[in-house]
């Protein structure tokens, strides 16, 4: 049988934690499966030596390392086309990448490329009668899907991040092995310019204790100062989750989220917020989370401790009205 | 420059009880209300705005049935010039047929961009588009939130997680994943769509495109849809207003946020 790949994402110098929540996975299922892990790395000259393969090789059997100049940060057709060479070459049975904007710009190319099936935005990975089947949510989270894949040599599969937790360490000291890059690959048709940070704003919402934080259920522009009222009389800072930003009613240095920022507050109350899966990575740190929504079964009550099934502008008069000292 | 914009109808979901039908793998749809999916929607307006700036012509395309010609009607609507819908008869494709079948019709115009949104809002793939460029053999970016077109390139915008954008210079033509927030929609009028009537739209079936049924195998199927466990999560808050609004007061209290 062929092996468990697992495709590391890093970016400025630092492998990402979906990376190991991958390898942490796979080694689960080899064991179930009896066969071994390999990471595969591609990184710039020089990156690899102790920070990246050692990390690497603490959770694998083997660490393929592919070194080029133009593989100091990701790049959507070397990816494609080394991995789709790589892949045909070792016939891995499943082959793990991460669901992030990476994961999602190259997984679906190599995967056609390479004839495999695939799986996105995957929670869980089951094994049915030897071959893999995945549990993933539909419906931004209001349905889960077991979902199974036409018989093949291999399987692909992108992996939701946070879906597995790392709570151990590596006990593995699997080989690290350097790859020559394959001949005739196309060459990058896209080209790096820079990363750009978003601008940051009068709020550092990171740093609050208290989070009054508001979501598209808030329906429109003229609203968001009634919540904002509300913070202030609270003491704490507004944030907001995506729609808000996009539909340009708070500015995006608000935006809590895994495209915004990770936040820590004691209390998080989320006032009709709907929990994407996005929204709700940015929010575990956070001490205690009060949600607020109409749709008594939107997803963002599965993650909160506390929920309250009502209008979101009742609650917010409600609590003004309190912190008044009504 | 030549567009064309690859869209879905899906249902509305938020606020919604969603039921699970006799099959067990698919949820009760008749009663759900329909919608452009909300990445489309920009992906039309990216390509609409393009198309003024530039000239050249928008193609809106959609797999479906006739109530879906609705998202089209709305791209003609919002500037489209002509609309392309296939129509998949029986066969409920997966994302791999979906990229497959929309590939065929598209090799045969003349482009410089192809814009799809992240995701359709239904099953949250976000594959059908990627897909779609490797069917092609073209450069591709997903997650995009920024383009400006420049002579045989673009400079392109990509989110990335914890607010970092990756910027870079993609060689067309290029198909391009388009993410919410890149612009704002325009609005569309009732009577706006009733004058997009008059612009063309096609119908072709997977016969038409010279498709087989051997060809359309899907490469993932639903086992089992379940909705998610109701005896986890949050601690509900009952009662009338002012005293959930007392509780959570004292809630804050608790975790050390004084008001």
């Amino acid at each position: 049988m062929g092996d468990i790949f697992v495709i590391a994402e890093h970016r400025n110098g630092e492998i990402r934690d979906i990376t190991f929540e991958m390898l942490k996975k796979a080694g689960a299922l080899a064991q179930d499966l009896s066969c071994s892990v390999t990471a595969v790395l591609l990184a710039g000259p020089g990156e690899v030596g102790e920070v990246f393969a050692d990390k690497l090789s603490k959770w694998a059997d083997r660490v393929l390392v592919f070194e080029d100049e133009r593989l100091k940060t990701y790049d959507s057709d070397l990816y494609t086309g080394i991995l789709a060479a790589l892949v045909q070459e070792q016939q891995p049975f499943i082959t793990l990448m991460g669901h992030t904007s990476w994961g999602l710009d190259y997984a679906p190319a190599l995967a056609v490329r390479t004839g495999c099936p695939l799986a996105t935005d995957v929670n869980d990975i089951l094994l049915e009668d030897g071959r893999p089947q995945v549990i993933r949510q539909t419906y931004s989270g209001k349905l889960f899907s077991r979902v199974s894949f036409d018989p093949s040599g291999g399987y692909m599969i992108t992996v939701r991040p946070g879906a597995f937790q790392v709570d151990t360490e590596g006990d593995k000291a699997g080989e690290v092995v350097q790859q020559n890059l394959p001949e005739g690959i196309q060459s990058p048709r896209r080209e790096f310019l820079e990363f750009e940070e978003a601008a940051a704003g009068d709020v550092d919402i990171t740093q609050a204790d208290l989070l009054v934080s508001v979501g598209r259920g808030v329906g429109e522009a003229d609203n968001i100062s009634t919540v904002q009222e509300l913070a202030d009389l609270l003491g704490g800072t507004l944030s907001c989750s995506r729609p808000v930003v996009d539909k340009n009613w708070l500015p995006k240095y608000h935006q809590v989220g895994t495209s915004g920022k990770s936040v820590k507050p004691k209390v998080y109350l989320a006032l009709g917020i709907s929990g994407a899966f996005q929204h709700v990575a940015g929010i575990t740190g956070a001490d205690c989370v009060i949600a607020v929504n109409k749709d008594k079964k939107a997803p963002i009550f599965r993650v909160a401790d506390y929920g309250i099934a009502d209008d979101l502008f009742t609650v917010v008069e409600a609590l003004k009205a309190k912190a008044k000292g009504g | 420059m030549n567009i064309i914009v690859c869209v879905k109808r899906v249902p509305l979901t938020q606020e919604v009880d969603l039921e699970i039908d006799d099959t067990g793998k698919k949820i009760k749809e008749d009663a759900l209300a329909y919608v452009i999916n909300d990445w489309d929607n920009y992906a039309i307006e990216a390509a609409v705005r393009l198309q003024e700036a530039l000239g050249g012509d928008v193609t809106a395309v959609t797999i479906g049935c006739e109530d879906d010609e609705e998202v089209l009607r709305r791209a003609l609507a919002m500037g489209a010039d002509r609309a392309i819908r296939i129509d998949p008869g029986n066969l409920t494709p997966d994302g791999y047929l979906n990229a497959m079948i929309l590939a065929k019709p598209i090799s045969e115009l003349d482009y410089d961009l192809i814009l799809t949104g992240v995701q359709s809002e239904d099953q949250n793939t976000g594959m059908v588009g990627i897909m779609l460029a490797e069917q092609l053999g073209l450069a591709h970016a997903a997650i995009t939130n920024g383009i400006e077109p420049e002579e045989g390139t673009a400079k392109v915008r990509v989110e990335l997680e914890g607010g970092i954008d990756e910027v870079s210079r993609i060689q067309l033509p290029a198909l391009l994943t388009i993410q919410t927030g890149i612009n704002e929609p325009r609005y569309v009028s009732i009577m706006g769509i009733r004058k997009a009537k008059k612009k063309e739209l096609k119908v072709m079936s997977l016969e038409d495109l010279g498709f087989t049924v051997e060809d359309l195998t899907p490469q993932t199927r639903i086992e089992e849809v379940f909705l998610p466990p109701e005896t986890d999560g949050a601690e509900m808050i009952e009662g009338d207003p002012g005293t959930t609004a007392e509780t959570i007061i004292r809630i804050m209290g608790e975790k050390g946020v004084a008001v």
